[in-house]
């Protein structure tokens, strides 16, 4: 074995995995939201006739290619991952996981994917009905997906449906309980509506930019105030629906609940904790400030409610970094707040007619553009390692999980994903950037609707090319 | 149960594979042909060709990955980390390409117009090169103790794998121009017809130095190729591909449009059916049968009840797609 001082294969799996997996997963939290939104504005376009539906439409729809194609070369290493660096675990639960992702494939990548061509050249081959119809089911091919693989990933979270066989393998016993299982209707709720959100946070700050330089602009004003409407309705839903996942959590795993919470002692009358430093050693909090009985209020829904802590559990079944779930909770739920009062305020300003015109609020709503990215990733973060030391909660131990592999070989691979990683996807985010920065015009780039469709031919170039 | 649903996810499986091959052979081969196809003209045109379809011919690696996973998970829990090395070069070129396609109709200035086209170029070398050096290994064997891989880091690098790793690159810059042959018009397209010409014969030589070599490997090999009766199963396969590679010839002869490209395919699908006929019932040579491999009954029969109904919906509408954007793409014409 290599010296102590260096990281083992295990940690450098992992670390690999949560590299690839938060870069990845950075792409379908906003095409989600993105594809729906795109949906949207082409329904209201057909619907209404107006143009500034129809630009809008066509300035994200430049960004959801770049981001979109991202996406799925992130994802395309997702899948071999399980392999290459998890093969003990690939081989125990590939009679449960494999068939869940096996068709994810099936009805959603090969659906997105198959309409995507459609959906971004195909406006004037198919006309506008059609086309409409291919933009819904690349939207609906996201939300399928979303489906599958928040089955999965619940599944190992709150594993239901299936019996261990001799040699350790996870065989499925009812398939309703597999898919289905204790955290997944929470999961997929919370998620796709964090994807929602993530997409407004983007949209409403790059509404927010256009409207700083001029606030006339039809384009900005309809995408500012669509993603204002969502923020005001859907982020105090989403709060609703972090307490109703975090519920189920407690229930079925409590020293998550415990480690997010900062709970080593069970108690009635459990604080809230607000800043605090955990110490797994001490089995204590050190300079936990917190507001006495509410935790208790919102695990329990009752101030007086007995709150298990983390000395009430097993020690090996704790999660294994402590400060990094404590604080990647506080970072996303502050983020939320953050949302909440921003959508709250929308409609403070939008029902005395200042929506458009309040500079403040504007470069405040450009601020929060990545929040909702940030936030998601907070979120994944308290989850998955909260997980732990399990890959699949309480049943597979994640250092038994792990590849015959030899450190130097993973550690390798982690350093050419990190280089590739961040030239490539580093350049298509600053390309994102500078899409966000062009001003959204009338008369929007793209191929232009009502010609007749051409046997052997694409858009003339002047007509589809940018206009810079 | 009288139906073997083991065997019948083993022909679903090499199907989309198979598929794969085909598909994303054609688009990779478009960045294989970019050294030889200088100008920007003609390099968007290229591009242009496949934008729409190339998301769903990858989906297909997806399904391939995905479906090992779900049907066959001790192939793929095996054959991963033997592969690892070339796997991880070709997921990540294929990042690079995959961005790069995106990016290259975006670059602000020439500089970095050049190095997108060189990551789209050199992202298609190394994926193809590595899926080639993946397929090598594979023939020549993996060693799997209980239940994993019990080899080394560096088994998969050998003269053998290495030449299938150049056949492959050269198989798929063929797929490339025949596709182009039928796509494009004027200039490009006759360039596209001498390129396919010397990729044909080149792919033609390795077709048969691979062959010639397959029956030194290992003894089933040979008496699957070489001995009666066996023989007499696998020489329809050889004499077609002598068929097909007249006949692709002379398409090329006559300016045909549609036919070299089809021909091409004919080839692949030949040389994928010989390698069938080689391993079959291995999934994983030499020790790993596909009824070793499989998973639990009831994921077979759960994922194959929605596979039925999907997959040909699947094929279904990657066909409507292909025909939306049927045609001629020509100068000029323009992306986003």
């Amino acid at each position: 074995m290599s010296a102590s001082f260096l990281p083992s294969a295990v940690d450098l799996a992992r670390a690999q995995f949560a590299f690839t997996v938060v870069w990845h997963f950075l792409f379908p939290s906003f095409t989600i939201g993105l594809a729906s939104y795109l949906a949207v504005l082409e329904g209201l376009w057909l619907g209404t006739g107006e143009a500034r539906y129809l630009d809008t439409f066509r300035y994200w729809l430049k960004v959801f290619a770049v981001v979109f194609a991202m996406g799925v070369v992130s994802g395309l290493v997702m899948s071999y991952q399980f392999g290459t660096n998890w093969s003990v675990f690939a081989d125990r639960t590939a009679p449960i996981l494999g068939p869940l992702l096996g068709y994810e494939v099936l009805t959603a990548f090969f659906l997105e994917a198959g309409f995507l061509g459609v959906m971004l050249f195909g406006l004037e081959r198919v006309g506008p009905r059609l086309h409409f119809a291919a933009t819904c089911l690349v939207a609906g091919g996201t939300l399928i997906s979303a489906f599958w693989i928040l089955s999965a990933n619940s599944w190992m979270q709150t594993p239901t449906g299936h019996s261990l066989g001799a040699d350790g393998r996870f065989m499925p016993a009812e398939w309703w309980g597999v898919v289905f299982n204790p955290s997944f209707p929470y999961r997929l709720a919370h998620t796709v509506t964090a994807s929602y959100l993530t997409t407004a946070m983007i949209v409403g700050a790059v509404g927010a930019w256009h409207l700083l330089r001029d606030r006339a602009n039809p384009r900005a004003r309809l995408m500012f105030s669509m993603a204002m409407w969502m923020a005001a309705v859907v982020a105090p839903a989403q709060l609703v629906l972090g307490d109703l996942h975090g519920g189920n959590s407690y229930h079925h795993q409590p020293a998550k609940v415990a480690a997010m919470e900062g709970h080593f002692e069970t108690r009635r009358r459990a604080p809230a904790l607000l800043l605090g430093w955990p110490d797994a050693e001490a089995g204590e909090v050190r300079g936990a400030v917190g507001i006495p009985g509410l935790a208790s209020l919102y695990l329990t829904h009752d101030l007086d409610g007995e709150v298990r802590g983390l000395k009430d559990l097993p020690r090996e079944t704790w999660p294994t970094n402590l400060p990094l779930v404590i604080w990647s909770f506080r970072v996303m739920v502050g983020l939320g707040i953050l949302m909440i009062a921003l959508g709250l305020t929308s409609l403070w300003l939008r029902s005395t007619g200042r929506l458009y015109g309040t500079r403040w609020f504007q470069r405040c709503a450009v601020a929060m553009g990545p929040s909702g990215l940030v936030a998601v990733t907070a979120g994944w973060v308290v989850t998955e390692a909260g997980r732990q030391p399990f890959t699949v909660y309480g049943l597979l131990r994640t250092a038994d999980s792990v590849s015959p592999i030899a450190a130097p070989a993973v550690a390798t691979s982690l350093a050419a994903f990190a280089v590739v990683y961040f030239t490539v996807f580093g350049a298509g985010i600053r390309y994102l950037l500078h899409l966000f920065n062009q001003t959204p015009r009338d008369h929007e780039s793209g191929p232009p609707p009502g010609q007749p469709i051409r046997s052997a031919g694409v858009t003339p170039a002047p007509a589809i090319l940018p206009a810079e | 149960m009288s139906l073997d649903l083991t065997l019948v996810w083993a022909l679903l499986i090499a199907v989309a594979v198979l598929l794969y091959i085909l598909m994303d052979g054609f688009d990779l081969g478009i960045g294989i042909l970019f050294p030889v196809v200088p100008g920007k003209a003609d390099r968007d045109v290229m591009v242009n060709t496949v934008a729409p379809v190339w998301d769903g011919n990858e989906t297909w690696l997806i399904l391939g990955g995905g479906g090992l996973f779900a049907v066959f998970p001790l192939a793929y829990a095996t054959l991963l980390p033997a592969l690892y090395m070339p796997l991880v070069v070709m997921l990540l070129a294929l990042v690079f390409r995959g961005v790069a396609f995106e990016m290259r109709f975006r670059a602000g200035s020439r500089a970095a117009q050049a190095a997108w086209d060189a990551a789209f170029s050199g992202g298609s070398y190394a994926a193809a090169f590595c899926q080639g050096v993946c397929l090598g290994a594979l023939v020549q064997g993996v060693k799997v103790e209980g239940r994993a891989y019990a080899g080394g880091w560096w088994d998969w690098l050998t003269p053998f794998s290495v030449v299938t790793g150049l056949a492959l690159m050269v198989g798929y810059g063929l797929l490339g121009a025949c596709w182009l042959i039928w796509k494009t018009e004027g200039e490009l397209q006759i360039r596209a017809y001498r390129l396919a010409r010397r990729l044909g014969l080149a792919t033609l030589a390795a077709i048969g130095l691979v062959s010639s070599v397959m029956p030194l490997l290992s003894a089933t090999f040979r008496d699957r190729w070489l001995t009666f009766p066996a023989m007499a199963l696998a020489a329809p396969v050889p004499l077609l591909v002598g068929l097909l590679a007249w006949r692709f010839l002379r398409a090329l002869d006559r300016r045909e449009e549609v036919a070299p490209f089809l021909c091409a395919l004919g080839l692949f699908g030949l040389s994928y059916i010989g390698l069938g006929i080689s391993l079959f019932p291995m999934i994983v040579p030499p020790s790993v049968t596909i009824w070793d491999a499989a998973t639990h009954p009831s994921s077979q029969l759960f994922l194959l009840v929605g596979t039925v109904v999907l997959l040909p919906l699947v094929l279904a509408y990657t066909a409507y797609a292909y025909w939306v954007f049927r045609g001629k793409v020509s100068a000029g014409g323009g992306y986003h």
